[in-house]
Parts: structure tokens; sequence; C-alpha cells
């Protein structure tokens, strides 16, 4: 399968890319790693007439402690999360969770600003950064501007970055001690959570859900009732409240119902969460 | 437009269109077919190249992607009529039985051993995650990565 023809541009900037985009609008799509847009072009499911390279802008690539934060670079491979000392320290579940994306050859490729920039339900990333509470930084025209991870994500593949915009940096509380736990359940090896359930304990808790929803979510049933000093059991059982999860080959909506709240008592209880 | 890259060490430049995916570059441009072509959808693993010395599908990359970098592919792991490691331990334990999958879980086991000098069991289970066999191999595949780590040189490329 190959993909349909496009003009091929490769940014040298940040600010270049903005540029390119700016001119071509949304017949533009910005190629990073490429493990979420290249497999849509071969389907033909998109088939963007100039395709803007960001591949190369390695300043885009690093994980730093910065304060109380941890910023990393939306170019960065989930490789290097996944060994990223920084992270280890002070954000483990950020790098477990890019560990367990796909397979080493899709991790040696994809990164975290893709995946986000992507939105897709059924991604891993996203609901970490929905758990951690992450902040995101976007270049546009009319300069940065910064996004909290629960308004990003808007619809199906859809998010708050403009056609426009590059998403730049992911910050992410340092979470330093705090319990944490990522309940991923699949089929098979290397397969999309058929759900999945990102959680962090301590000062800034937060649950995050992959695909029980047409966007990445956040637990916030689950979150309430802990606050409320709810146990473990008895805040999971609000897991799949006021949720639409979709129906596939793999689950129906009851099963991942069913499926969530069993995830989300374990990653609490392997948190420590209650 | 051009696009230059070492292929097994061997300088390579072509003029391709943009949307030439790195895996038709090297079968249909270059001319090496020993990468296979299995999936095509970043599942199965059969197109494994190394790029810069790590594993990478190439079906889900763009040969301009790659423009500028090392890559190695099956042809270039064997020195001559000396075998790779990783392939005498392959052909020892016989990690293959229709070997359609071979060429991909060959060099995906060696960019493995790059990041797992002294893998266990489950680390090379989990680290061959991208690569299916269709014959269901698997244990010899295995048991070949497990003895080829106690080679030196195994992970050479």
């Amino acid at each position: 399968m190959i993909p349909a023809a496009f003009d091929y541009r490769r940014a040298q900037s940040v600010d270049e890319a903005v540029g390119l985009l700016t001119e071509h609008g949304e017949d533009a799509k910005l190629l990073a790693g490429g493990h979420s847009l290249l497999p849509l072009m071969k389907l033909r499911l998109a088939a963007p007439s100039v395709l803007v390279d960001i591949g190369r802008l390695s300043d885009l690539s690093y994980v730093r402690a910065n304060g109380d934060t941890v910023a990393i670079g939306a170019l960065t491979r989930h490789r290097d999360l996944e060994i990223s000392s920084v992270l280890h320290e002070h954000v483990p579940l950020l790098a477990h969770v890019a560990g367990q994306v796909g397979d080493p050859q899709v991790r040696h490729r994809g990164t975290i600003g893709g995946s986000l920039a992507h939105g897709d339900p059924a991604s891993d990333l996203p609901a970490a950064c929905l758990a951690l509470g992450a902040t995101f930084t976007m270049v546009g025209p009319q300069g940065e501007r910064e996004i909290e991870a629960a308004d990003f994500f808007q619809g199906f593949l859809e998010t708050a970055l403009g056609p426009d915009e590059v998403l730049t940096e992911i910050r992410v509380p340092k979470a330093d001690g705090a319990g944490w736990s990522f309940q991923k359940f699949n089929r098979r090896a290397q397969d999309w959570a058929i759900v999945g359930v990102a959680a962090v304990a301590g000062s800034r808790p937060g649950i995050g859900l992959v695909n029980m929803g047409s966007v990445p979510l956040r637990a916030t049933a689950v979150e309430a009732a802990l606050a409320a000093g709810a146990s473990a059991s008895e805040a999971a059982a609000h897991a799949a409240d006021g949720l639409d999860p979709p129906e596939d080959l793999n689950a129906s909506p009851e099963y991942r119902r069913h499926l969530v709240r069993v995830l989300v008592r374990r990653a609490l209880e392997e948190a420590g969460a209650a | 437009m051009n696009v230059s890259m070492h292929v097994n060490g061997e300088r390579r430049e072509y003029d391709v269109e943009p949307r030439t995916l790195l895996v038709h570059y090297l079968r249909d441009v270059v001319g090496l077919t020993g990468t296979n072509i299995g999936c095509d959808t970043s599942s199965c693993g059969a197109c494994t190249v190394l790029v810069g010395g790590e594993s990478v599908k190439s079906c889900t990359m763009l040969a301009v992607q790659a423009d500028g970098c090392q890559i190695t592919t099956i042809e270039g792991l064997a020195d001559g009529d000396q075998m790779h490691p990783m392939q005498e331990a392959f052909r020892e334990h016989h990690g293959l039985q229709c070997g359609y999958c071979t060429p991909g879980m060959v060099m995906a086991a060696v960019s493995l051993l790059v990041e797992h000098p002294d893998p266990t069991e489950t680390e090379v289970r989990e680290g061959l995650e991208g690569n299916l066999c269709r014959c269901t191999g698997y244990h010899n595949i295995v048991k070949a990565v497990l003895a080829a780590a106690q080679t030196p040189l195994a992970s050479a490329v």
C-alpha cells in the first residue's frame, strides 16, 4: 500500500514549520515519527497534499527536570521516554507507559508529541498525560500558548491544536514517590488496549482511561469519589459512570464498562490511591 | 526527490517520489529483496531493518525520512561466507520454519541485544513482540536469540 502523492517539505525550525502550515492550510500535515500518520495515509484514510517533516528538529527531543515539573520535548521518542533516568526518578508512570506503546520498532520511531496530536482514544500516552495533569505548549503564527491536557482532546482524533500550530512541549508535575499504576488489557502482544487505566496517587491524584469513549478521558467520577473518601473498590464502581465506550471486534460497550471497573480497582489498589 | 543513504555500508543515491516507503526503496530501487513485506500495516515486523542501529518497520517509514541515515538489512549482516552470530544461532537452533519472518526476526533480535546484551527469556519474548511468526515457531526463535546473546559480537552490525 502506497500513500497518495504529496509534496514533501522538511522544516529546519518550528517557525519554518508554522510558516509552511500557514502557507498550505488544512491540506498540510506535520510528520514526526509517522507512526500514526503513515498508516492512515497508506490506507488512504488521510491524503494530505503537503507533508511538513519536523522529524529532524532534534532540539525538540529532551526530558528535563525543571523546578516542580519535568519538561519533555514533543519529538522525544517513546524509547527515549522509556529509558529516561529523569522520568524514572520523577514521573515513573510516564516512562512505564511509553514502554508499553506498540513494540520496540514502533517505540524507536514514534514520538510523544505525535501520539498526543493524533488524539486517538485507544492510545496509551494521552491517558497517562491526563492522569498526571500535564500541560501542553503549542506554537502558532500568533506565538505560544498553553493548554491543560484535560482541555486538549476534543473529539475523535480531534484536538485543540490548530491546523497552523505545532505541539512543542509537554510539562508534567513531578510525582516523586507517588504511587502509580498502568493497567493495559489486551489479547495479544503489541495490540492496542481494549481498555487501559493510568492512575497516579499522591498529592495530585488522577486517573486516565484508554479506549472508553471517542476521546482519551479522565475518570472524573472516580476522582470525585476518592476525594470524598471512598475506598478503591467503592470509587472503582463509578469508573463507567456517564461513559459511552465504543463497540468493536474485541469488545462490546457492556464488556468495556465491566472491564474498566475491574481495571480501575486494580490500578487504585496498586497505586495505593485509596 | 533525491534520497541518499548508506545501505550496508555502501552509499546509495536515487531520485524517488516522496511517497516511496523505505521498504520499497530497499527492495525495488536498491534491489535488496531480503527484506520481506508481510502485513504492510506495521504489525508483523517482516520488514524490520536497522536505521542507525535501531530496529524499524520499513513499511512505516518514508525513504526520505531515512535520507542520510545508516541502514542495515539482512544482506548486510554476514561477512562474506561467514554468517553473523545471530544468523548462525537461528540455523543452529532451527529458529525458522517457512522462513518468511526470518529476516525481520533476525534484525529485530540484533537490535534487541544492543538494548539488552544479556536478556532473560521474558525480555527476549517481549523484545520480539513486534515480530509475528505465522508458523508459530517462537520457541526455537527465543532459544536462538538467547544462545546468540552468549556469543561475542551478536549485536554487532
